[in-house]
């Protein structure tokens, strides 16, 4: 039941964008678009594990990688949350229902959810961060039996800056989960959590030993909650991070992502805390 | 008060405790509980107490004079309250229950005085309450760094 | 060692011949702009007969030999690397018209190749270019195409550049896999001729139409005095044991800023080195809005676009850069593919314009660790 990958592309399919049609677009905040894809062949979109990611191609404008934060027991379409950052982005999050666009991949590898089976998950996640951590709620959510107790935390800057909210309501609403959503800045008329979500790791009801952490967010908020993990009894090696570099080639070929002995598109973009925390600390690495 | 020495002892602010300064503790405590939307403290009030928290969420706050801003939310298993430990003994903010709470609240005059007795429980509560300023501080310095908005 | 056999200059332009008839393109070096590079050559006249090149530290120039020898020089900015990963490939062209959104990947290279006088060094690049490109968990199909059918005629040297340190590297000067046939030039009293040897069937079949002899004694140690002066001539030594552990327990060496202050950041190094391999991609359209390309383009980790992620740069100073390369090159290379990314050619001193020097800064570092290891570490309070 744990998602599996289509085997890793090679030669020119690697390269070579599939076309995809955007089918919905939902504006998520003033500057994130979440698109839904879907293959312009008629075939099912690609297989892929929550964490990796692909390479979005907008014709004439370039390509940039975004991971995945659809669910992955749907082969129908393909989702991506997009944040205007550049020119392609702009593009993508400018992109309306019916236009056509390729997609590479996908590649690199995705959270450990066969290590995470029967155990219990805390997912500590920033911005848009949260995006490819989607994927994996979705997971455990349809298959709520094969995990222990879950607790996600989510935190952004303000509360118009939380993704997926009508999603968030609802898995608040109905605890099959333990979601707690946090914000930096609160605004007029949110009674919600205001602070950091790393802070909010020490009051969790921990048993580090059968713990598995995930996190993806803005570096700095990773490395301090893997701190705070560890802070809890949590070794490093119980917890995964997803990073984040300059990625072209996606299968390890153009150089761009390496992170020390890391090509970041194929050893990652989810890497094993342990691995990479002395390499974290590490200026302009 | 047989009944506040295991909620108190259960608080992970008394996990470093040993069993005599907690038992000094109890002699201080007393259970309160707030509903939402009720302040358990206001900016300026004497700070007579400290409260460890059960279960629920309350929001520090400040009011300004077009709207409320929330500085942080406090929950189950945290500390509200550090201002009666320093001159002039005066809360700095609102402290408001978003949701019902439940705490066990500490009477300051009590600590203090038993803490200026005994130097020992004196310096275990002001170790706790260092580490507790220590994360907020922290807690504080991310929030400032803006780091959703920076760079990855 | 296989039989050892004569081929007279005569018959080396024979070799030439039979290669472009089996339907090979000859690549090898040539003298173009002032220094000796690899092209597409049309017979033995092409070659640099009669030069040879002085290199040292930011220094590179011909000269005339006082003979006529083809191969009478080491190597220069280019590596074949020019010829399996060119510095421009288009990867495939996108058509956006009433139809949709159509992407065709480009043909793939479907040449035969020869290599002619490729070095000890450049063999072992090929290898590790091989490595990245065909034994990955992705491989790379065009690369695998422009390999397919490959023919190299090797070169022994018999001389080495002030640069060289091939020898520090294991990787030279003696080339001992790799090839077809090997060849090692000798001009003395008995005349212009290359002892040879044959590393693969496909190269004994090509000696076996050429007119050739066994090798005389005297040929075997005309040829050994030349590879003895090879290695007697290498001008630069890199002490390699160990460097992989040296550079990362030395990130934060003072060393790497004061290379800073004297790199450029031009990036020579890595277009001039054989084995780095990283490419950037971009997309190229027509103002019509109706095609695009994709294309590939060799790129360099010292420019400032290289790490580039939304907000800025990973790698902003010089310092990182320039460590990024040397770290990469001497250790990380051994957890991506197994051994060190240098050959020791000495391209990168050569080209660099300011003449930094590896093998240098490799010493500065372990002359000076910042985290001393335990056999350094003073002993102090208890006698």
């Amino acid at each position: 039941m744990t998602p599996t990958a289509e085997p890793p592309a090679t030669g020119p399919s690697a390269f070579l964008p599939r076309s995809f049609r955007v089918a919905a677009v939902h504006r998520e905040t003033a500057e994130t678009r979440t698109l839904e894809l879907q293959p312009v062949d008629g075939r099912p979109a690609p297989a892929f594990v929550p964490g990796q990611f692909t390479m979005v191609y907008v014709f004439g404008v370039g390509e940039v990688p975004m991971s995945i934060t659809g669910d992955p027991a749907r082969d129908d379409r393909l989702v991506h949350t997009v944040r205007v950052v550049g020119a392609v982005s702009r593009a993508i999050a400018g992109l309306r229902r019916g236009a056509e666009i390729g997609i590479r991949g996908p590649f690199g590898r995705g959270w450990p959810l066969t290590e995470a089976l029967g155990r219990d998950l805390i997912i500590v996640a920033g911005g848009v961060g949260l995006a490819p951590l989607r994927p994996v709620i979705y997971h455990v959510r349809a298959h709520r039996a094969a995990f222990g107790r879950v607790s996600v935390l989510y935190g952004a800057r303000t509360p118009d800056e939380l993704l997926y909210r009508r999603e968030l309501a609802r898995w608040r609403r109905d605890g099959a989960i333990d979601l707690q959503v946090t914000v930096d800045r609160a605004s007029a008329g949110w009674t919600g959590l205001v602070g950091v979500p790393t802070l909010r790791l020490r009051q969790l009801t921990i048993d580090p030993a059968r713990t598995l952490a995930l996190t993806c967010g803005p570096e700095v908020m990773m490395r301090y909650a893997v701190r705070e993990l560890e802070h809890c009894g949590l070794d490093a090696a119980q917890v995964h991070l997803s990073m984040e570099r300059n990625m072209q080639c996606a299968v390890g070929l153009c150089g761009h992502c390496q992170f020390g002995p890391d090509f970041l598109c194929r050893s990652g973009p989810v890497l094993r805390a342990d691995r990479v925390l002395p390499r974290l600390a590490i200026r302009e690495l | 008060m047989d009944t506040l020495e295991p909620l108190l002892a259960a608080h992970p602010f008394a996990r470093h405790l040993s069993a005599a300064h907690l038992h000094v503790l109890v002699g201080c405590a007393r259970n309160v509980r707030f509903d939402a939307g009720q302040f358990v403290f206001r900016e300026g009030e004497r700070a007579d107490a400290f409260y460890l928290i059960r279960d629920g969420c309350i929001a520090l706050e400040v009011a300004t004079p077009t709207t409320t801003l929330t500085m942080m939310t406090l929950g189950a298993g945290e500390v509200l309250g550090w201002s009666w430990l320093f001159p002039p003994y005066r809360w700095k903010f609102d402290a408001r229950a978003v949701e019902p709470t439940r705490a066990i609240a500490l009477d300051a005059q009590c600590l203090r005085t038993k803490s200026e007795t005994d130097h020992d429980l004196g310096y275990e509560l002001l170790k706790q309450f260092a580490l507790m300023v220590e994360q907020r501080l922290h807690a504080t310095r991310l929030q400032l760094l803006n780091a959703y908005d920076a760079n990855g | 060692m296989p039989a050892q056999f004569v081929l007279s200059r005569a018959a080396f332009v024979e070799l030439l011949a039979a290669l472009r008839a089996q339907g090979y393109r000859l690549m090898g070096p040539t003298v173009r702009d002032g220094a000796i590079v690899y092209d597409e050559l049309s017979g033995v006249d092409d070659l640099p007969i009669g030069w040879t090149d002085e290199q040292d530290g930011g220094t590179y120039r011909l000269t005339r030999r006082d003979d006529a020898a083809l191969f009478g020089y080491t190597v220069g900015p280019h590596s074949w690397k020019q010829v399996f990963h060119p510095p421009a490939v288009k990867l495939w062209r996108a058509v956006r018209d009433e139809r949709g959104l159509r992407l065709e990947a480009e043909p793939l290279p479907a040449a035969k190749t020869a290599l002619i006088g490729a070095r000890a060094c450049d063999l072992h690049a090929i290898a590790i270019q091989d490595t990245t490109f065909l034994h990955g968990p992705v491989v790379d199909r065009r690369y695998e195409a422009a390999r397919r059918d490959t023919f190299v005629v090797a070169i022994q040297c018999g001389q080495a550049a002030r640069t060289c340190f091939c020898a520090s590297m294991g990787t030279g000067p003696r080339a001992s896999a790799g090839f077809d046939l090997a060849l090692t030039e000798v001009l003395d009293e008995r005349g212009h001729r290359f002892v040879g040897e044959a590393g693969t069937p496909a190269g004994e079949a090509v000696l076996a139409r050429l007119p050739h002899r066994p090798a005389a004694p005297e040929d075997l140690e005309a040829a050994a005095q030349r590879h003895d002066a090879a290695l007697a001539q290498m001008g630069r030594r890199l002490d390699a044991g160990g460097v992989r552990e040296l550079l990362q327990e030395n990130l934060d060496h003072p060393r790497w800023d004061e290379v800073a202050s004297r790199c450029l950041a031009c990036g020579n190094c890595t277009m001039v080195c054989p084995t780095c391999f990283c490419t950037a991609t971009s997309d190229r359209g027509d103002l019509a809005g109706r095609e695009a390309e994709r294309w590939q383009t060799w790129d360099s980790c010292f420019t400032m676009d290289f790490s580039y992620v939304h907000g800025g740069s990973v790698r902003r100073s010089t310092k990182s850069r320039y460590r990024q390369w040397l770290t990469h090159k001497l250790s990380t290379w051994f957890d991506q593919f197994g051994r060190s990314g240098c050959v020791g050619c000495g391209r990168c001193i050569t080209w660099c314009p300011v003449g930094i020097d590896l093998t240098e800064e490799v010493r500065a570092i372990r002359e000076t660790p910042s985290r001393p290891g335990p056999a350094a570490e003073p002993s102090h309070g208890h006698p």
